[in-house]
């Protein structure tokens, strides 16, 4: 069995990137042309790794289900990223930005991997910009910058309301660059579905032609995922329609450990659910808590009148409303974390608060600010979120406030990687959101794209070396073998076996039951009865699944509900583990809420007595319980503290 | 609301293609188009059909993967949205909707309303880059940008690279969405480098691909969701001439 060895190295904390890369093993730039690597996504994380590995030689294979790089779901971040430049001479730097990360993720990340993301983040901003996206600036020229939530200082950069679109169009354009180098062969419409191991290292990957249903092999020396996070397992989320696990679920399966899974982050800021054939929530980025202040009224009879449509938001006074947030956080206010904001939100609705139809909504207000500042600047700063707003409710944010609801976002945990972004199997690397290590328990606003962008551009290149310095003499990996074979007959079986059910069901309906299921029990608020219900239901619609979906049209061709399939049965599986762990953690810690768990104020309570650890879950077979090993989690450069935004 | 739907469906790329029928009823006005063409799918898997295909993904105008051409009218009859940002608010009971692909000879079909737009990537391998590679480059704040030209970088940036300036355009012209690209690096320091050879190879791919010529009549910035501005046509016009001068 894999021992859990995250491969630390030597030093104080702000000495051991530069001592890992003083000592790593090389691979000289003559031989990298002999080496291949797959990547797995071409997000922030995926598309900068092809650009730079492409750009240091070797040759990529570069694999995405979109029909272009440029629509990865990293495209659709709004906020911005931060780095700790200091630029705003407000006492930032390296060690702030790391110790807001750790206490943001309510310690429950690996010390040493978020030190490097703080020392990395500079360069991050200094690439993107020698690329070309257009940052946000001040009058002088100089870049700009605004705040985010968790964090005392102004350290986040944007592009208006689009950063993620401009930083993936950055990375797209590196990726095509090395495209036209003939350094980066790129496949579209190709979905990996199973991962190939050879004499227990990863060697290659098995793909679905999404316009052709062809099942293919493809070989590499090394293979990274690096294929974004599951929050869809919540069938409702503010992710794209196809974001999926199934690519970090097959590797679970194939050994990889899968590390965290109940960390799951429910964003507070999301347009609530409107109707029946909702396919997705929208997220308002978080930036907009930098102006907008977060209140339902303080008399329930208000409510009432709100929801009958007797009383608009804005005719109540100043004294009858409740600023929530300001209230119980005086300190951060409308910018405590994510989880705070969450469950402050859901507590109110709970109580009965709640101001939409269905009483599940809070007011993110503009109006204070817009008569501080203007509507000018106001547009300046989220134009595009407040147009978007106005498009999907019908309401105008410049006037009245815009209701909001938390959804499920991003996902903490993922597949378990060591200081080398190296899963437990060698050679299979994961990064970006697909792995688990950088945001603990909870991800603050505008740190994923930071840590996408740093493992693509700047961790992997600089590990993989280490690795493929092992296999120069390899020579190119043969798909003609007894593992790629098997991987091969199983991916044809998977498919044949999906149609062959011939049930009642949509696809569609098994994956909506089971995002309510994970949302009333697995969601925001966790206990022991509920989690274990959970399993058993999970269990149950998985099985209905398999009796009863039905799959239509043909597997030689373009076929969305097929595609759709493949994930559903992955979520349906994982589910399962995200309730497992769950349950395993009894204590309240960033994104996970645990009801037996907490302070007489209600406040979260961490217990580090007992769960100061990383959970990372083995695959055991079918039907079997997963073993559980713990990565312990020590914290020399930073004291452990119970949080605290009061 | 109830409408009657007029689908074009091709099997595949070579499949010969037609407009076929189909009715949805009782569904809300705040439904997406897409989540309307959602519940129609979820009726053909009932009856056992294929569903039909049509490309999406992050339904919030951004990612530029939906490309309807709907009533004669890329993404539709509202101005500035992509399909999935279109509502049924926007349309009446009872009404007749015609949805077909995203028209053009670089576009060709893939199954029912799908393209293939890899064009559109090829041109921007061709040039829509700047060489600096990973680890080399500057520190940000080293180049100071003026404010006014980092915003109209970013206006030019905001191109979605949907096509429908190409489904629009009678010539299926790819100017709009080239010379966004152009301009974007006009406008910045870091763009001037390789600014001719830039301009030269993507419009030299863009005429490869088989994209049509620009005839200036302005469809494309209408139909934009993005409403990038032909103002950048015509700035790509401009680094087009001085680079074809300097060069050889
Ligand atoms: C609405 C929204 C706003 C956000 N705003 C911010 C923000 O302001 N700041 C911030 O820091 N973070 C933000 N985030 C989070 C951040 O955008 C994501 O965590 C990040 O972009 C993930 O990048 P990635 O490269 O890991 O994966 P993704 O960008 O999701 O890319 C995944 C890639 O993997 C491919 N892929 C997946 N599965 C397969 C498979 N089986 N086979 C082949 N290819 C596959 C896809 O095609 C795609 O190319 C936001 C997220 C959302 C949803």
């Amino acid at each position: 069995m894999t021992k859990l060895d995250s491969k630390i190295p030597e030093g104080t904390i702000d000495r051991k990137w530069e001592n890992y890369k003083s000592h790593s093993n090389l691979v000289n730039p003559s031989n990298r042309r002999k080496l291949d690597v797959i990547i797995v996504g071409t997000g922030l994380a995926g598309g900068a790794a092809a650009a730079t590995l492409g750009e240091a030689g070797y040759n990529v294979k570069a694999f995405y289900f979109q029909d272009s790089p440029r629509r990865a779901h990293s495209i659709a971040a709004q906020g911005g990223i931060n780095a700790s430049k200091n630029y705003q001479n407000d006492n930032d730097s390296d060690y702030r930005l790391f110790y807001d990360t750790v206490k943001g993720g309510d310690y429950r990340a690996r010390e040493e991997n978020v030190y490097r993301l703080a020392e990395l983040s500079g360069n991050i901003i200094d690439q993107c910009v020698a690329q070309g996206v257009p940052f946000a600036r001040e009058y002088g020229g100089t870049l700009a910058n605004r705040s985010f939530g968790g964090a005392q200082v102004s350290r986040t950069f944007y592009a208006s309301g689009a950063t993620g679109q401009q930083l993936l169009l950055g990375a797209y354009s590196s990726m095509n660059r090395q495209i036209k180098a003939g350094k980066v062969k790129s496949y579209n419409r190709h979905e990996m579905i199973d991962v190939v191991v050879v004499d227990g290292k990863a060697r290659g990957i098995i793909t679905r032609d999404l316009v052709t249903g062809k099942i293919e092999r493809f070989g590499a020396h090394a293979v990274v995922i690096a294929t974004g996070g599951y929050a869809n397992v919540y069938y409702l989320s503010t992710n794209a329609m196809a974001c999926n696990a199934t690519a970090a679920w097959k590797t679970y399966k194939k050994g990889a450990y899968f590390a965290n899974p109940c960390f799951c982050q429910i964003h507070p800021t999301c347009i609530p659910v409107s109707g029946e054939l909702q396919s997705k929530l929208t997220l308002m980025s978080e930036s907009l808590r930098n102006d907008g202040r977060i209140w339902v009224p303080k008399n329930i009879e208000d409510v009432k009148a709100i929801r009958e449509g007797k009383l608009k938001p804005t005719q109540i006074s100043e004294e009858n409303r409740d600023y929530y947030l300001e209230r119980r956080y005086p300190a951060f206010g409308n910018l405590v974390p994510r989880d705070v904001a969450s469950r402050a939100a859901k507590e109110r609705c709970d109580a009965g608060y709640g101001v939409n139809k269905t009483g599940f909504a809070v007011y993110l207000d503009f109006q204070d600010a817009i008569n501080r500042l203007g509507d000018k600047t106001i547009r300046e700063r989220y134009g595009n979120l407040f147009d978007m707003y106005e498009n999907i409710t019908g309401d105008n944010p410049y006037y009245t406030p815009m209701m909001i609801y938390p959804a499920s976002h991003y996902s903490m945990g993922g597949i378990w990687v060591d200081y080398e972004t190296m899963t437990t199997i060698p050679g299979l690397y994961a990064i970006g959101e697909a792995n688990f290590s950088d945001h603990g328990a909870n991800r603050l606003g505008a740190s994923s794209l930071m840590q996408c962008l740093c493992d693509g551009y700047f961790v992997l290149p600089a590990t993989i070396s280490n690795y493929l310095a092992h296999d120069i003499h390899t020579g190119p990996i043969n798909t003609n073998t007894p593992e790629f074979e098997k991987a091969e007959i199983d991916a044809n079986n998977l498919i044949k076996k999906l149609f062959d059910i011939k049930g009642t069901k949509s696809v569609d309906y098994f994956h909506k039951k089971l995002g309510l299921l994970m949302w009333d029990k697995v969601g925001l608020s966790r206990n022991e009865k509920g989690l274990n219900e959970a399993i058993a239901e999970i269990k149950t619609i998985r099985e209905n699944f398999w009796k009863d979906v039905k799959v239509t049209g043909k597997a030689d061709q373009m076929n969305n509900e097929l595609e759709k399939a493949i994930r559903v049965a992955d979520f349906l599986e994982l589910a399962e583990l995200i309730a497992i762990d769950a349950l395993n953690r009894n204590e309240s810690c960033g994104a996970h809420f645990r009801e037996e768990s907490q302070t007489e104020e209600n406040e979260a309570k961490r217990n580090d007595n007992d769960y100061k650890y990383v959970s990372a879950w083995q695959y055991t077979g079918e039907g079997n319980q997963p073993t559980l090993h713990k990565e312990e989690l020590t914290f020399n450069a930073i004291e452990l503290k119970q949080r605290n935004y009061k | 609301m109830d409408f009657t739907l007029k689908i074009w469906r091709q099997e595949n790329a070579t499949a010969k293609g037609s407009q076929q029928e189909y009715k949805v009823k009782d569904i809300s006005s705040d439904t997406s188009f897409l989540e309307m063409l959602d519940a129609l799918n979820q009726q053909l898997v009932e009856k056992g059909e294929d569903v039909i295909s049509f490309d999406n993904d992050c339904r919030e105008g951004v990612c530029g993967t939906c490309s309807l051409y709907i009533n004669g009218e890329a993404h539709g009859p509202k101005k500035l949205v992509t399909t999935c940002q279109l509502y049924m608010r926007s349309f009446t009971d009872g009404q007749t909707i015609y949805i077909e692909p995203f028209r053009a000879n670089a576009f060709p079909v893939i199954k029912d309303l799908v393209v293939d737009r890899s064009a559109l990537d090829r041109i921007q391998q061709a040039g829509g880059y700047t060489s600096f590679n990973t680890g080399s480059a500057p520190e940000a704040n080293a180049m100071p940008i003026a404010k006014e030209d980092a915003a109209a970088a970013f206006d030019a940036a905001e191109c979605i690279g949907c096509g429908a300036c190409v489904a629009t355009c009678k010539n299926a012209s790819a100017m709009l969405y080239v010379s966004a690209k152009v301009s974007q690096f006009a406008y910045l320091p870091q763009g001037k480098v390789e600014a001719a050879e830039r301009v030269l190879n993507m419009v030299a791919q863009m005429d490869t691909e088989g994209f049509g010529n620009c005839t200036n009549t302005g469809a494309c910035e209408v139909e934009c969701p993005k409403g990038i501005s032909i103002k950048n046509i015509a700035r790509m016009n401009r680094e087009f001439m001085c680079a074809s001068l300097t060069s050889e």
